[in-house]
């Protein structure tokens, strides 16, 4: 029936009649009948309109915008999928706001139950005293946290945060496959989503009214700030992170720039006599808010679980004393237990005097005998899994259960994993799990096969029905809770790929509400309601995060250099232009190992012989070698291996660099096009544009980063780094009396990107004392060691311009010592040629400004950043832990 | 009678502890048969903070955090208790011990549902189907609990040799029933796993043991060692401790500390620090009796 008023029709255009869902279930674009639902009328009319080649484009838009904004970016190589847990559909799930407020009042009561039942778990406990909670499903559950009970919370809110995951019967109606509320994922991806789908439809985003999703972040943040024991109207808020490993991260790194809180891990906080501190550059600073991402067990090794390192010690002692707002409550892990499920109804009424209004998909719990009759009856058609344990929230964890072996039928813990789909098992292993439930039936539920709606996917050329689950959010707000309108969809060809982890399925959806009539436009950036007090570059800089920046400057800085070295390397090996005898190549090469000296007095031994042959082999050798720095990945100090190592600190660090310095360092890469040993001169194009790549990238910090102690970590690590290198090259290049100077001087001109200034100064007349007075003792030459010296002289007093003490301190100290050192410099002394043939002015002078730069290099590090340490336990561990749990 | 207990705890570390935080359960507490009449937790150096909280048992646990470095700590507890041995049981009596099993699978009154927590796996706890074999000899079907009990302790004290070389505290409980040998800490969490794997409810009770002086001379002081057995709930009746370790029902001997689901529980210490490098410990306990009464029954 087409009510009046809507545009509900059968599809006319080709994609559209080409459309056929199964029958079996309920489908979220057309009815039973095969007409277009309201809602998606118009939009679905205008795909059609726009015909497979354009929709074809838009999809690839959407990818390239998706890509961009670096959802898809992985950091580890082998582990691909820990950052791309999905590709985006360019179809949004549509909802008509009617619909979707029915669907989000039930989310709305089931967060307030949530939250009803926390307060009663973790308070007086009458729904487990009046029976309305059987007693083993709170003391089974490992999620019930003994040290967490008393612990009574700002505003009695225990659950500010709340994510479902729901999927729709076949009767149209919504049903929750299971809850979320210890810091849900998807709320960021959602996001992300968005950003890139209303750009591919900009127009049919303003015409459809969708409904923004901004204001949803805003409340949470207001909501929060409400709740805060302490500060007023500036409190102090970060998330918790478990850190760049987590797959999850990105996600972190998202929310917490959306909603302007500090990102950090367990080390970077502390618990001190009067409350939760962050560790900063420029002391300790008191944290009011924890909205965290981390799991229940561990966030505390001291009260929650003493094998976890990753926590805060004395989390919950904070917690219990009120110092500090943790959201969600520490605990709320109880709630995901799947045995609790089976009592919600109950439990509604109990604690809200209300009957549920979305239900969990049907459940039962076999420690009721009447329960466990259902299941008996019914077990052929059911999936039976553990009542209390958990699943990991990850694919990745789940993924390693695979690899062991089955145990025995027979074995208790045989059955305790899971899920198990009764009806794909044998007639024995049904028996077994049968007797398996009968042992212990309070450690099983049993459910019905998740049923599910389908919704069109692009798939290259034409609409596909997918089978879809949604992931929605609710944040506490004054009394009740609000529900995101919107959400992350994930859709997957079959039903069973869609398991109940956030990173399952195969791609993922836009989810828009579509309001009757025009939206208010809402930015997190633009907050009527409060003045902001100015502020400028402050300390709040983690010393962890200070400490990693310091290594990517380092690296970057190493990464640019082995660039150089081999490109003056590849040119003198594949030009006539500047030909270089054996010799001078194999001291080149053989600087490209940290340990020169054995290979190379190989070499110069086997040339000594002045055998062609030998000759031969020995430049077959040189170009290998070459051939392996540039590609071997496993090979300690190659540019492939230094370059990943770049990018993987810069992953670390992907907070604190701007969103274009991140696709810079990502998108860097050296590729060559195949195993050709012998010729490496298709080599230089990839090295300059990794040379142009890197430059940008110090382009870009030097001029749009702030001038705070992040950047100045980052540029201290670039200028030792640096001063080290070209050190590195003196020592390898320049001390060897034996060689022929005049190309080595070259070659460390080109290195140390200074050809140009010497030509300019001494015109074409190369020798050893102005090219050492150059890239070591010439203050105006940024590539030299007494530039180097000078920048970090500035960065130090800078550093401790904000600290207590009057005198000058170590570092200080230290800088002033090898600046002197390098004024007083005689270069004339340094090229002298002692009895061994070596440079040894040279060589000893090259070692004591190497460990200058590093004595300060540690006492930077000691100074600012050693507040990394790890914790010890006092007493023992727990002996069998079991392998999900950690 | 009434008892002084002083039990110290002595931690030096190679390297300063720059920072650290740390939860002591030594405050015996106080239910019917015994209490707590007086109690001293001295700490040194002086602790930053120092407070007291009530854990989920009802134990009384000390929290107390330093941030100044120091390379030595040391907690010594003194109390004074007033213990009354236990009203004589008889495991004839008790429910059958299938009864008891179902009154906590399917609990109706507030007491067995509390105990239920005790029915659970814990942290050093495990259902394993070994101990599970093990205590089954002594419950044939339809034995009293008690009755059952303590013939199962017999057997754990004679099949089980106490050797103090033999395990440490992270050494699994199937390790124990396989080696058949371990300390008074092992045997408890034996007992609690047989039990528990039989869905019957059992927690773990720290404590002091007083030992007897040598016959003609006089009581060594620091010779007595915390001592650690088992409890059972029998529903209807409460719970009835046991120690797998002596063979015995605890007395006025057996003075209680505290109580949990295994040792994880109710260590004495636990701590997390910073700095430190490595630490050694060592414990000394003296308990004196004070005062007796003569008790007529």
């Amino acid at each position: 029936m087409q009510q009046p008023g809507t545009v509900s029709a059968h599809p006319t255009g080709s994609l559209l009649s080409a459309y056929q869902p199964e029958v079996t279930s309920y489908d979220e674009m057309v009815d039973a009948s095969g007409r277009l639902r309201p809602a998606w009328a118009r939009f679905a009319q205008s795909w059609d309109g726009l015909g497979p080649a354009r929709l074809s484009q838009r999809n690839q838009q959407a990818q390239r915008l998706f890509r961009e904004n670096g959802v898809t970016y992985n950091v580890y190589g082998a582990s691909r999928e820990l950052e791309r847990p999905w590709e985006l559909d360019p179809l949004p799930l549509l909802f008509p706001v009617a619909d979707w407020s029915r669907l989000s009042a039930g989310i709305e009561q089931r967060a307030r139950l949530f939250n009803a039942l926390m307060a009663d778990v973790y308070g007086h406990q009458r729904a487990f005293q009046s029976g309305v909670l059987p007693a083993a499903i709170l003391f089974q559950s490992p999620g019930f946290l003994l040290p967490c009970h008393g612990i009574q919370p700002t505003g009695n809110v225990f659950l500010h945060w709340y994510g479902a995951q729901l999927s729709r019967r076949t009767d149209g109606t919504w049903q929750v496959v299971s809850d979320r509320t210890q810091g849900p994922s998807g709320a960021g991806y959602a996001v992300e989503n968005r950003i890139v789908v209303s750009r591919t439809w900009p127009q049919d985003f303003e015409d459809l009214n969708v409904i923004r999703l901004a204001s949803f972040y805003m409340s949470l943040r207001e909501s929060l700030k409400a709740l805060s024991p302490r500060h007023g109207d500036n409190p102090r808020a970060v998330l918790l992170s478990p850190g760049s490993r987590s797959p999850r991260y990105f996600e972190d790194v998202y929310l917490a720039r959306y909603l302007g809180y500090a990102l950090v891990e367990g080390d970077d906080l502390t618990v001190r006599r009067d409350g939760v501190f962050l560790k900063t550059l420029g002391g300790l600073l008191p944290v009011d808010m924890i909205l965290r991402r981390v799991r229940d067990t561990g966030c505390d090794p001291l009260d929650l679980r003493p094998d976890v390192k990753t926590g805060v010690a004395g989390l919950v002692q904070a917690a219990r004393c009120g110092q500090v707002l943790l959201a969600n409550a520490l605990g709320a892990s109880f709630l995901e237990t799947p045995a609790l499920h089976a009592f919600l109804p109950g439990l509604c009424r109990f604690l809200l005097n209300e009957d549920l209004m979305l239900p969990s998909s049907p459940i039962w719990w076999c420690g009721d005998p009447d329960d466990q009759k259902v299941v008996e009856e019914r077990f052929s058609e059911l999936l039976i899994r553990p009542a209390f344990r958990q699943r990991p929230d990850q694919g990745v964890e789940s993924a390693n259960h695979d690899d062991a072996p089955p145990l025995p039928l027979d074995h208790p813990e045989r059955w305790l994993g899971g899920p198990h789909i009764v009806g794909q098992l044998s007639a024995v292993e049904r028996q077994s799990l049968w007797k398996a439930v009968g042992a212990r039936p309070e450690q099983f539920v049993a459910q019905e096969l998740i049923q599910s709606s389908t919704a069109p996917v692009w798939d290259g050329d034409r609409l596909k029905p997918w089978h879809v689950t949604l992931r929605t959010f609710a944040v506490s707000s004054g009394r009740g809770y609000r529900v995101l309108p919107g959400g992350m969809a994930r859709v997957a060809p079959r039903m069973d790929m869609l398991a109940e982890s956030v990173t399952a399925g195969q791609r993922s959806k836009d989810v828009w509400v579509l309001a009757d009539g025009p939206v208010e436009r809402v930015s997190l950036l633009h907050s009527q309601t409060v003045t902001l007090e100015l502020q400028r570059s402050t300390n709040d800089l983690p010393s962890r995060a200070g400490d990693h920046l310091f290594w990517l400057g380092r690296l970057m800085e190493r990464t640019e250099a082995v660039v150089r070295h081999l490109r003056c390397i590849v040119v003198r090996l594949t030009s006539e232009l500047q030909p270089s005898g054996p010799t001078e190549m194999a001291v080149l090469v053989a600087a490209l190992s940290e340990s020169t000296g054995l290979k190379l007095d190989k070499w110069l031994q086997r040339l000594a012989v002045k055998s062609p042959t030998v000759e031969a082999e020995v430049w077959s050798e040189i170009r290998r070698t070459t051939r392996s720095y540039l590609t071997d990945a496993t090979r300690f100090g190659s540019l492939t291996q230094t370059l990943r190592s770049a990018q993987a600190a810069a992953a670390i660090v992907r907070d604190r660099i701007s969103l274009d310095g991140w696709r810079i360092i990502s998108q860097l890469t050296f590729r060559m096009d195949d195993n050709d040993v012998i010729d490496l001169g298709q080599a230089l194009l990839p090295l300059n544009r990794l040379l142009a790549g890197i430059s940008a990238f110090h382009g870009l910090c030097s001029d749009s980063m702030t001038r705070g102690p992040g950047w100045r970590f980052l540029d201290i690590g670039r200028r030792i780094e640096r001063g080290l290198q070209i050190l590195h090259f003196v020592n390898t290049i320049l001390v060897d009396g034996r060689v022929e100077i005049l190309p080595q001087l070259e070659a460390m001109l080109e290195i140390a990107d200074s050809s140009m200034t010497y030509r300019y100064r001494y015109l074409t007349s190369l020798q050893l004392a102005p090219v050492l007075d150059l890239i070591i003792a010439d203050e105006t030459n940024p590539r030299s060691v007494a530039f180097q010296f000078a920048t970090l002289a500035d960065h130090v007093r800078q550093l401790s311009a904000g600290r207590s003490s009057h005198a000058i301190n170590h570092e200080q100290q230290l800088v002033l010592e090898a600046q002197g050192r390098l004024r007083l410099i005689d270069v004339d002394a340094l090229c002298e040629i002692g009895g061994d043939r070596k440079r040894q002015a040279l060589k000893t002078f090259q070692k004591n400004v190497t460990n200058e730069l590093m004595n300060l290099s540690d006492a930077i590090m000691h100074t600012y950043l050693t507040h990394t340490v790890a914790p010890q336990q006092l007493g023992g561990l727990p002996p069998e832990l079991e392998e999900d749990e950690r | 009678m009434i008892y002084s207990i002083r039990h110290e705890t002595k931690y030096r570390y190679s390297d300063s502890v720059m920072l650290g935080q740390n939860q002591a359960c030594l405050q015996p507490g106080t239910f019917p048969g015994q209490s707590c009449e007086d109690f001293t937790l001295e700490i040194s150096p002086e602790p930053v903070v120092r407070r007291p909280w009530t854990d989920y048992f009802g134990n009384r646990i000390w929290y107390f955090a330093f941030d100044q470095p120091h390379d030595q700590l040391i907690v010594t507890a003194l109390s004074r208790l007033r213990r009354d041995p236990p009203l004589p049981i008889d495991p004839k009596t008790s429910p059958g011990w299938e009864e008891s099993r179902d009154r906590l699978r399917y609990p109706i009154d507030q007491e067995c549902r509390q105990a239920v927590q005790f029915t659970a796996e814990s942290p050093y706890v495990r259902y394993l189907t070994e101990a599970e074999e093990f205590a089954r000899l002594s419950f044939p079907s339809g034995r009293p609990l008690l009755a059952a009990v303590i013939d199962l302790t017999a057997r754990i004290y004679t099949d089980f040799e106490y050797d103090p070389t033999a395990t440490v505290l992270q050494t699994p409980t199937i390790e124990v029933l396989r080696r058949r040998r371990g300390v008074c800490q092992d045997f408890a969490h034996l007992q609690i796993s047989c039990l528990r794997s039989l869905g019957l409810a059992a927690r773990y009770v720290s404590g002091y043991l007083l030992t007897d002086a040598p016959p003609g001379g006089t009581k060594l002081v620091g010779a007595d060692a915390s001592h650690a057995w088992i409890s059972v709930f029998c529903p209807g009746r409460g719970w009835v401790d046991f120690d797998p370790t002596n063979n015995c029902i605890p007395q006025h001997r057996h003075l209680t500390a505290a109580w949990g689901r295994d040792y994880g529980d109710v260590a004495p210490i636990r701590g997390v620090f910073v700095g430190g490098g490595r630490h050694a410990m060592s414990v000394a306990v003296d308990v004196v009796e004070v005062k007796t009464f003569e008790t007529t029954l």
